[in-house]
């Protein structure tokens, strides 16, 4: 194998690019499931998020727009979502299934006739000088602001997870909602905020992936990204800064398969294609199993339904 | 604004009524949905429920609403055993394909041996497939408590690279001219599955679509293992007391789904699809579970649900050639229906009391 011809700044530069999608949709996961909500169908909600931005960002020519309008897709579709779960008290596997299915759908049918168009440039954020660091500028310096914000967004939600009043509302109704509406609180409109940020992050990641990724529409471009960022809210345990160790980790595999399949090693395409959920599921059994179990920190309600019979 | 009400027990009525105004409304909605991409609503909803099984071209296909619901329902019914006992397994596609390469791999290992033992042979090498593709996450479950969704789900995408390769590579046709696909099996006599009378639509997987629908109504009405899946799903404490396995039945549900997911593949590349291909799968094991839930996880209701999703498949792209719907549109359609179902569900089990101003 030739490993010589990757470079390292580069490819750690560029892991972080690809890290960005999963680490948006499942640090926005990681705070429905806080709230005791398991939606399964971010996979759904990115690709609607990836539709609506990139629809957004050609006809308005703006891509930050064009993030607002993922955003605005991804908690749209979230808020079908909320309105099974949290009114209609519908199955929350089975609703988050359908959203997926849906999402897919849906996108495809939006996306017809933006194939093979190219989406506006996101440009990087001008740093200056600082971009010219060796190895440390590439790395730092050298990245357009969705790749700081998600850093940020992560920042953020461990913050107020952990320091913030709004955060210990969140927890108690996802360890008992029982005992969060005996203490007055609205345990099914703080879900349906947790619901729709959530939604609205895995847009912004979807579109991510059509506007600064690929960039380009096809149908279903996400392709499994939904899902690996749920597995990497089992690795993290619930945690927002193992959400980030988790996603560099998942765009460092990504990334790393990728030149693979350019420098042309000795493994075929296929296998280095499938690797990054292998490595998934390998990751989840090693969370899920031994003394350290991830599941013992999981939210003690976590797709439950509440239902206040008073 | 209104409020519900837990029912002391199901309302029966609701149970069954649920799908009829599940499907309703989603003809409403997606009526109004082909309103708004340009083409009549009642046409088109005329070519999809209609005409398939009445019009023109009735003759026809029928047949294919059988061809079409054969795989659907020999996947929903080994799904809503899971499902019916909180066992997920979303990973039928995958299943599915590995039935296939696996089934279709040993017929091609043979060719152009003819013998009445080959077809057996790769029934059984389809089913083991599929059911060993399904034992991963089963076993990951039971030994290591990994999330058997996320694990069958991941599993998809990688028999679909298996299936890239299978189709450009391992299995490819020699003979092919380097045209990614393997032989066709309708001209190897001894590996096909040709429908029995042609245009009527029904080969192997139609019967053993049916078969397992019989079987899984004796199972869960007349079985121990029927009742304990069921218990299971409703009283999973209870169930403990009662001494199930939840280990052993998580085994046994993703294993009878995987192979049932497993024979359709072999059913549907050795007949209808004919070859395998990159693309032979057409997300059957996904619309699948639209039909587990549609047909209430009930094997007679899911024999039902497949013929209507069935209807969905055959109808919609009648309206795709004929009036120009584009194809999305039909998963959209049968993405909304299982939206409506879980909605309307709610009045299953809850009762709903309008509030006004002053009562409460």
């Amino acid at each position: 194998m030739d490993f010589g011809s990757i470079n390292p700044v580069i490819l750690i530069a560029s892991l972080m690019v690809a890290a960005v999608p999963i680490m948006l949709a499942a640090v926005g996961e990681l705070v429905v499931e806080k709230s005791g909500v398991l939606n399964l169908g971010v996979e759904g909600m990115m690709v609607m998020g990836a539709i609506c931005g990139f629809i957004t960002a050609v006809e308005t020519g703006s891509p930050f727009l064009g993030f607002l309008g993922g955003a605005a897709g991804g908690a749209g579709l979230s808020l079908v979502f909320a309105l099974l779960t949290q009114v209609f008290l519908a199955n929350q596997v089975a609703t988050g299934l359908a959203l997926t299915l849906f999402g897919l759908g849906l996108s495809a049918l939006m996306g017809q006739g933006y194939n093979g168009i190219k989406p506006p440039l996101t440009p990087d954020v001008p740093f200056g000088p600082l971009a010219q660091i060796p190895a440390l500028g590439p790395i730092l310096f050298a990245h357009d602001w969705v790749v700081y914000f998600s850093v940020a967004v992560i920042a953020v939600t461990w913050w107020v997870l952990k320091a913030t009043r709004l955060g210990l509302i969140i927890r108690a109704v996802g360890e008992s909602h029982d005992a969060a509406h005996a203490l007055g609180y609205k345990v099914n409109r703080i879900r349906l905020g947790c619901i729709t940020f959530g939604g609205a992050m895995a847009g912004m990641g979807g579109a991510y992936v059509s506007l600064v990724r690929v960039p380009q529409w096809v149908d279903g471009i996400t392709a499994g990204a939904g899902w690996i960022a749920l597995a990497i809210v089992v690795f993290a345990s619930w945690r927002p800064w193992r959400v980030l160790i988790g996603a560099y980790l998942f765009g460092g595999i990504t990334v790393l398969q990728l030149n693979l399949q350019a420098a042309g090693s000795a493994i075929p395409v296929e296998y280095l294609s499938m690797s990054p959920y292998l490595i998934t599921i390998i990751v989840l059994v090693i969370m899920s199993s031994g003394k350290g179990r991830a599941a013992l920190n999981a939210p003690a309600v976590l797709g439950q339904n509440f239902h206040a019979a008073r | 604004m209104f409020i519900l009400e837990k029912r002391p027990t199901p309302s029966r009525f609701w149970l069954y009524a649920t799908p009829v105004v599940a499907v309703l409304l989603t003809m409403i909605a997606g009526g109004l949905l082909f309103a708004l991409l340009g083409t009549n609503p009642f046409a088109v909803i005329k070519t999809i429920f209609w005409d398939p099984i009445f019009g023109e071209f009735a003759f026809y296909l029928r047949g294919q609403l059988l061809v079409k619901a054969g795989p659907l329902i020999l996947i929903a019914i080994g799904l809503s055993l899971g499902f019916r006992a909180g066992i997920w397994n979303i990973g039928a596609e995958g299943q599915y394909i590995m039935g296939a390469i696996v089934g279709a791999g040993v017929g091609l290992a043979v060719y152009p041996t003819e013998s009445r033992l080959i077809y057996p042979v790769m029934v059984i090498a389809g089913a083991l497939g599929g059911w060993a593709w399904a034992m991963i996450p089963a076993i990951l479950k039971t030994k290591f408590n990994t999330n058997e969704i996320l694990v069958s789900l991941m599993l998809v995408y990688v028999a679909q690279t298996i299936l890239a390769k299978a189709s450009t590579g391992f299995l490819r046709n020699p003979e092919g001219a380097g045209f990614p696909g393997s032989r066709n099996f309708s001209s190897y006599k001894a590996a096909s599955n040709p429908e029995f009378f042609a245009g009527s639509g029904l080969h192997w997987g139609g019967i053993a679509a049916l078969v397992a629908a019989g079987l899984a109504y004796v199972l869960l009405q007349r079985h121990i293992v029927g009742f304990q899946i069921k218990l299971t799903g409703q009283a999973p404490r209870a169930a403990k007391f009662h001494g199930v396995s939840p280990n052993r039945l998580v085994m046994l549900c993703m294993g009878l789904s995987g192979a049932l997911a497993g024979l359709a593949g072999l059913f549907e590349v050795t007949g209808p699809a004919g070859q395998i291909s990159i693309d032979f799968n057409v997300g059957y094991g996904f619309t699948a579970i639209i039909v587990a839930f549609l047909g209430r996880l009930n094997p007679i209701g899911i024999v039902l649900a497949g013929f209507l999703m069935a209807l969905t498949y055959v109808g919609g792209e009648m309206a795709a050639t004929n009036m120009g719907l584009p194809a999305a549109a039909i998963q959209v359609f049968q993405g909304m229906l299982l939206f409506f179902l879980l909605g309307v569900d709610v009045l299953t089990n809850y009762r709903i009391r309008l509030l006004f101003r002053g009562t409460r």
